[in-house]
């Protein structure tokens, strides 16, 4: 069975509220059938504009939105057939869970024995089997989100939308519910259109990630893809920790560029630089950057150490390098051998592969 | 371990319970004294008036008190026949001392009540009396029968019978338009003479179908304050509360204006040539004046209650309904409706309360269709004097007020009320 790549698809959609700023500028995003794809982004970066946009909540100010090659702006939320998890669940709290669940059944007219078949297995589904007659204020944060969950699901719709589902939570929940949305995705196969800030989120979850910022689509990848390779420097800031340097290209060749710095010179990856003289940021993953580093790498420099902060499974070593005194470097617990002291000298290296030369800031 | 068996002990060595006791007790007496103020308040401006209402409104002492001997020798009386000797001798005893006193007019009065006809022959009485016409060595009775003819009949008599309790339900079947007959049967009085439950039925009418229009009018206020944006429901906010701000007879004072036959709505009317000239109808002094006044005046006592709910109300809770696939009208009858249903309870009891008890309003716009209970007891305080009968209609709505509070209770449950 061949899968729709443009399943849902945003064609050259602007979103403004009030006339003079646009929320959403020029979004053309495809989603295809079955996929966990997640909006992340700052707040205000337009993220959940979209996400309302497709519930229907929300009207393009221009373009289209397209659900199974069908334009949809015209059509009003409730005949949509989208399921959506609310940022604070939205349980009806004057129904019992059953009748939570078994309202997007009713409206549709399904029969009674269907229902209690459809509500059993959604919440089955969820692990929450027997509570179907307990009301949503007495059930915990985790319990309410998985209801909600289930009533987003127990219509069979196509595309089911989640809003910041886990924001409430604690830490430890949240990290369990993420597992379990991120299972049920994969065991009924519905594509899921998830809205987060949290990048640990979108990361453990995700087929792809939009990081959004400023209206726009930044860069639209799979997480590793996400990471390992931000195309701006934005991306490269918003998700995960980087250092960086601001500097200019002083020699380029295909695969290797020079950066000149302040005080300093190094190579770098030309990603998004294209000839000599440009401006650049370099980023690089403090896990790129190694402390007197075995193998042959081509960029090694020295830098004082300003501060260590011990974080358990690891060491976090905060350098004066290159002019740059907020360069980190994270050093597992394991080498112990290492003289970790305020003051110290040590020699750091990091292949020029890994440090890209990214948009100025 | 043997904690749970032994003494637990504080570091001083008091016991752990009693010393938990004395730290409280200080913050309960110290609680108490900051309530005390009000509730003695409470106790003197409306626990003890209340009091002093009931006993006034079964209050009938005075004549109890006027006629000791008279209705001690009634008491072996059958009622049957014109009493004894002994019962005309005691009388005639006592109604001297009365108008040794100069308070046998009273007694005509009190007595008239009772039975017309008391007055003419009192005072009759009261003159031979006066005049020493009556010889006490002779028959009293003979002597007193021969005063008035109405002396010889034994209704008169069954009547003074009748004031001898020094309490009397008399006035609150007088308030339903009903007596206690010469049998101490409760009757109704004559077609023509029942003003007062027809009273009674337009009050419940009236405040019922005020509490409807309030409802009506009020939620779709509330929604709308509760959903706009902060600027613009802040304004709207004050609309709605400016009526606080306005004395009551500044507001009805401009229905009055409003509403006469030369008003501005009448002349509005004229103008788009909805009524003609010379048939204006009339919106005043009478139901209509009534209810739209009311309405205008109890509509915050509604849209508050029902805004505070309301603004409680998550709008994703509406966006659910939607996108679950419920349509705008499911969804707000569904999950909208329901939420807002303490708040409606508490508006409705609100104005209902409110409305039954309303004075001002209906005295001046209601005209002669249009007047209330409440506008009956301020009568009969300020016009007939009879105060007992106006605490024990008093009394009886607030006996109302109480009972539509249980069924309330009830039926949606008083904790369910929110008022903010």
């Amino acid at each position: 069975m061949s899968k729709n790549t443009e399943f849902v698809k945003f064609d050259k959609v602007d979103k403004s509220y009030d006339g003079k700023v646009l929320v959403v500028k020029d979004l053309n995003l495809n989603i295809s059938e079955g996929e966990f794809i997640t909006m992340l982004g700052p707040s205000g970066s337009g993220k959940t504009t979209c996400l309302m946009m497709l519930a229907g909540f929300e009207t393009p100010t221009n373009g289209e939105i397209y659900l199974d090659s069908n334009p949809i702006s015209n059509i009003p939320p409730h005949k949509r057939g989208i399921g959506m998890v609310f940022q604070n669940y939205a349980l009806f709290p004057h129904m019992t869970v059953y009748e939570n669940l078994a309202f997007p059944l009713r409206v549709r007219k399904v029969q009674k024995d269907e229902i209690d078949k459809k509500v059993d297995k959604a919440l089955s589904m969820v692990s929450l089997s027997g509570f179907e007659s307990r009301m949503p204020a007495q059930l915990s944060g985790g319990q309410q989100q998985r209801v909600a969950v289930a009533r987003a699901l127990v219509f069979d719709p196509a595309v089911v939308l989640m809003d910041e589902p886990l924001g409430a939570l604690d830490k430890n929940l949240r990290e369990s519910m993420q597992y379990e949305i991120k299972h049920i995705h994969e065991n009924i196969g519905v594509t899921v259109v998830y809205v987060t800030h949290d990048q640990g989120e979108a990361l453990t979850m995700s087929n792809r990630i939009a990081v959004f910022n400023d209206g726009k689509v930044q860069q639209l990848s799979s997480p590793d893809k996400l990471y390992e390779e931000p195309v701006n420097s934005f991306v490269a800031e918003f998700i995960g920790e980087n250092n960086t340097f601001g500097g200019e290209v002083t020699d380029i060749s295909k695969d290797v560029c020079k950066v000149k710095l302040q005080n300093g010179e190094i190579l770098a990856n030309p990603v998004s630089v294209t000839s000599k003289g440009d401006k650049t940021t370099v980023s690089i993953r403090p896990e790129r950057a190694l402390i007197n580093p075995k193998d042959k790498m081509d960029n090694n420099q020295t830098g004082k150490i300003e501060e260590v902060i011990y974080h358990g499974d690891h060491t976090r070593v905060r350098l004066d390098l290159l002019g740059n005194k907020e360069f980190i470097l994270k050093v597992p617990n394991s080498s112990n051998d290492l003289d970790l002291k305020l003051g110290n000298e040590i020699k750091v290296g990091w292949n020029s592969q890994d440090a890209r030369a990214l948009d100025p800031k | 371990m043997s904690s749970e068996t032994k003494q637990i002990l504080t570091t001083d060595g008091i016991p752990l319970e009693i010393s938990l006791k004395k730290a409280e007790r200080k913050n309960k007496i110290k609680a108490f004294l900051l309530v005390a103020p009000l509730l003695l308040f409470l106790i003197i401006t409306y626990i003890f008036p209340i009091g002093e209402m009931f006993t006034r409104s079964i209050d009938d002492k005075m004549i109890t008190n006027m006629l000791p001997k008279t209705f001690k020798s009634m008491e072996s009386w059958d009622g049957k026949e014109l009493p004894s000797e002994e019962v005309f001798a005691s009388f005639l005893s006592d109604f001297k001392i009365l108008v040794e006193k100069k308070e046998h007019g009273k007694l005509a009065q009190r007595l008239n009540k009772e039975k017309n006809g008391f007055n003419t022959i009192t005072k009759k009485l009261f003159r031979q009396v006066k005049r020493n016409k009556i010889d006490e060595t002779q028959s009293i009775k003979e002597q007193i029968m021969k005063v008035h003819k109405r002396w010889r009949n034994v209704e008169y008599w069954q009547a003074i019978k009748r004031t001898a309790p020094p309490y009397t339900s008399a006035k609150y079947l007088k308030a339903m338009d009903m007596y206690l007959n010469e049998d101490n049967k409760i009757t109704q009085v004559s077609e023509d003479r029942r003003i007062h439950r027809i009273l009674w039925l337009r009050t419940v009418e009236v405040a019922f179908f005020v509490t409807v229009f309030c409802f009506l009018m009020g939620y779709p206020i509330a929604h709308l304050l509760a959903t706009l944006p902060m600027k613009y429901s802040n304004l709207l906010m004050i609309c709605v509360l400016l009526p606080f701000w306005t004395s009551l007879l500044v507001r009805t004072a401009s229905w009055m204006i409003l509403l006469q036959q030369q008003g501005v709505v009448n002349d509005f009317f004229v103008m788009i040539g909805l009524v003609s000239d010379d048939n204006r109808p009339e919106m005043m002094y009478n139901k209509v004046g009534t209810y739209v006044a009311m309405t205008q005046i109890l509509l915050p006592f509604m849209v508050l209650p029902l805004y505070s709910v309301m603004k409680t109300i998550s709008p994703s809770l509406m966006r659910a309904g939607k996108s679950l696939g419920g349509t705008p009208f499911v969804a707000f009858w569904k999950v909208y409706f329901p939420l807002t249903i303490p708040g409606i309870g508490a508006g409705c009891l609100l104005v209902f309360i409110l409305a039954i008890g309303y004075y001002i309003t209906p005295a001046l716009v209601g005209g002669a269709s249009g007047t209330l209970i409440s506008n009956q007891i301020a009568y009969h305080m300020k016009t007939t004097l009879d105060w007992s009968f106006a605490s024990a209609m008093g009394l009886m709505l607030l006996g109302g007020v109480l009972v539509i509070y249980w069924l309330y209770n009830k039926l949606v449950g008083v904790d369910n009320i929110k008022l903010g």
